[in-house]
């Protein structure tokens, strides 16, 4: 099953190798070739992300979500799963308004600003086996870098609209994102330090073995990995503005926060650039923690790893949609408490209990397994018990009650 | 394309963009915009830094300048109320000021270009992998790691006091208290909202 | 493959570019924008050096790099901490203004 499985690797090679191409062109057309084809996959699965978490938020909700849009102008039913292509062409002939004291030029940029470093984030994730655009050494601080990035387009964008509710919506915003990347960022420090390498290929390569036969060396199937991949999607959560943590541009609450401002292509712009992020964080979780495209059990190799990935990504993806239509939004104080006063503490004591992990995976007496996973993990359990219960407040300030008179 | 030979022309394109942007960043006269001619300025010099093949350095320059620093500078300017325009960006004594970085210009480019063992070429093509930088930093530079290490933590709690907002003690104190039963005027209790659902529970 | 001598007289530039701002411009947060401006500079021909150098594999330029990089986010912290607390109580960052020591 090599084949099925390098099918995309072996097309691109057998297309550049073409004597159609100009020999200095050639290494422009490899590139190309890897390039395409992730941003017309991602985008496709943007359009149908957007449906699904519509229709799965209607359902939770107990109603349907859209149903009837198929392809546009045509007679063809698709049972909603046209909706991106009919929001798309709406987005596309809107007016584009901005607003008379706007700063023009930051204005223009600010989604440019975002789009840009999230689709940079594509370049590293390994999607199958051989299967990553780039192979940097140093891939893992590549989308941190590319991460912090982003920040700035969320302060432009806020600040050049001139209005308040933009500017209060893009500070918010640009805290969280900052106060976020500190557990986001430990919580990968305990891969790097267990794997040794920030190349996301040799992390994948670290947990491609199996022990007893059968059980996959993942990350999340160890206490510490267990703990750092749960902190990891919380925080991810954070980082791309997704419910529970969606202050910064909550509807009900300061209106469209630093998206207030755009129209048309722009705010599509933003809407893509928030999904892309959303893709990107989903595509590293998977790579540090799930294995990235290593199957489950060694006999399903015979599925090809990009599969694997792609249902991974899935499965990843439908437990942020599932979140966000289930947990209330949380207010901004209990967001920056939640980051600073629990998840960087946690995530602190993750890396002790994952040095703890790996220097005790010398032990060969029979029950040592046993022994080491009941120790880390009543060393980080507890650990998120007390501060759990710690930081739990029971007393509130008296209510005070203002009347017209 | 080999990495190891930075092309001229890139680096051409990348320097004028980069020095473009500084220029804009000391003399526009919108402060924010100066903060972000600045982002876009580290984000140049990072550029420079991958072309030489400090993958690394890069890499940390994007993540401190442009993800840190520039958003700590553009803060400080909207909350030091200067995004508003000035009347004179520049001091009384501009021209003074020009004239010494000119003549620190000319004094550093000069012997730059007259003095013929600086215009070489790359001797040899390192080997800077993460997996390195770790190891000195764990042996040879373990010094200085713990010192910055040190450093980083004064300067964090050196900023967070210096920015602390110093309440009077008054004011403090007056906010801890409970609110007075016997002097103060009573706080009526809420009217009890008759919701039928409720009363038939009982 | 460019020659040491461009990177170095780029680095120069910059490095002036950044004195003449830190020289002429009367807000203290564009002061130490300038100032800023120079430590790149001198990052940058720390880089330049090490990668056009013959012994490259010892990363002196990195190590030297690394640290630079992470002391100039602390004095930028503290310097602007400080820009905040003198604004909070002269009301200005004109540089020009805050002058009670002056003799």
């Amino acid at each position: 099953m090599e084949g099925v499985d390098q099918i995309f690797v072996i097309a691109k090679h057998w297309i550049t190798a073409w004597s159609f191409w100009p020999n200095a062109l050639r290494p422009f057309v490899s590139i190309l070739l890897s390039i395409v084809p992730i941003i017309g996959l991602f985008a496709l699965a943007f359009g149908i992300t957007t449906v699904v978490e519509r229709k799965a938020l209607g359902r939770v909700q107990n109603r349907y979500g859209p149903n009837r849009v198929g392809i546009p102008l045509t007679k063809i039913r698709l049972a909603g799963f046209g909706q991106f292509m009919a929001d798309g062409i709406k987005m596309l002939i809107k007016e584009d308004i901005v607003p008379f004291s706007a700063d023009k030029v930051v204005h223009y940029l600010a989604p440019l600003a975002l789009a840009i470093p999230v689709w940079l984030t594509f370049a590293v994730i390994p999607f199958g086996r051989n299967m990553s655009a780039i192979d940097l050494d140093a891939g893992l601080l590549f989308f941190f870098a590319l991460g912090a990035g982003s920040e700035l387009a969320v302060f432009m964008a806020g600040w050049s609209s001139r209005n308040k509710y933009a500017l209060v919506g893009a500070m918010r915003g640009i805290a969280q994102m900052i106060s976020y990347e500190i557990p986001l960022v430990l919580s990968t420090v305990a891969v790097v330090m267990i794997v040794g390498s920030l190349s996301l290929n040799e992390i994948v390569r670290a947990q491609s073995s199996y022990s007893l036969g059968f059980i996959p060396h993942w990350h999340v199937f160890t206490p510490w990995g267990f703990a750092a991949f749960v902190f990891f999607m919380i925080a991810a959560c954070a980082e791309t503005n997704r419910a529970p943590f969606d202050l910064p541009e909550a509807e009900s609450e300061i209106i469209a926060g630093y998206l207030t401002e755009y129209s048309g292509f722009k705010y599509a712009l933003f809407f893509l650039g928030e999904y892309m992020g959303l893709f990107a964080i989903t595509g590293f979780a998977v790579t540090l923690f799930l294995g990235g495209w290593t199957a489950p059990l060694p006999f399903l190799n015979v599925v090809p790893s990009w599969l694997w990935f792609f249902l991974k990504f899935a499965t990843l993806i439908a437990l942020f949609i599932w979140v966000r239509a289930t947990v209330p939004r949380l207010r901004m104080d209990q967001l920056m408490k939640l980051a600073w006063k629990f998840l960087v503490p946690l995530t602190l004591i993750n890396l002790l209990v994952a040095a703890v992990w790996h220097y005790s995976g010398g032990w060969a007496f029979t029950g040592a397994l046993a022994i080491r996973w009941v120790f880390c993990g009543a060393v980080i359990g507890s650990a998120y018990v007390a501060l759990g219960r710690g930081l739990h407040t029971k007393h509130f300030a008296p209510r005070a009650y203002r009347y017209a008179d | 394309m080999p990495t190891n030979a930075p092309m001229p022309i890139a680096f051409f394109v990348l320097a004028g963009v980069t020095l473009v942007s500084a220029i804009c960043a000391m003399s526009l006269r919108n402060l924010v915009h100066c903060g972000l001619c600045l982002a876009l300025t580290f984000a140049g010099l990072a550029t420079i830094y991958l072309q030489l093949g400090a993958e690394f350095v890069g890499l940390a320059q994007i993540l401190v300048y442009v993800g840190a620093v520039a958003i700590l500078i553009v803060f400080t300017i909207l909350l030091t109320r200067n995004a508003e325009v000035h009347i004179s960006p520049v001091s009384r004594s501009w021209m003074v000021g020009l004239a010494v970085a000119i003549i620190v210009c000319a004094s550093l480019v000069l012997p730059i270009f007259q003095s013929p063992s600086l215009h070489r070429t790359p001797i040899m093509t390192p080997d800077a992998t993460v997996r390195l930088i770790g190891e000195k930093l764990m042996t040879q530079y373990v010094i200085p790691l713990e010192a910055i290490a040190l450093v980083l933590t004064a300067a964090l709690l050196g900023a967070v006091v210096i920015a602390m907002r110093d309440e009077p003690e008054e004011k403090t104190k007056q906010m801890m208290e409970p609110p007075r039963r016997g002097g103060a005027k009573p706080e009526l209790d809420p009217p009890r909202l008759s919701i039928p659902a409720v009363e038939t529970r009982q | 493959m460019t020659p040491l001598h461009h990177y170095l007289v780029f680095a120069a530039l910059l490095f002036s570019i950044g004195l003449a701002g830190a020289l002429t411009r009367r807000n203290a947060i564009l002061v130490l924008i300038g100032i800023e401006l120079m430590l790149n500079a001198a990052n940058l021909n720390f880089i330049a050096f090490w990668r056009y150098s013959a012994n490259a594999n010892e990363l002196t330029g990195i190590m030297f790099v690394i640290f630079s990089i992470g002391i100039a986010a602390a004095e930028a912290a503290v310097g602007l901490a400080i820009v905040i607390a003198i604004y909070r109580h002269y009301r200005t960052t004109q540089l020009q203004n805050v002058d009670n020591l002056k003799g």
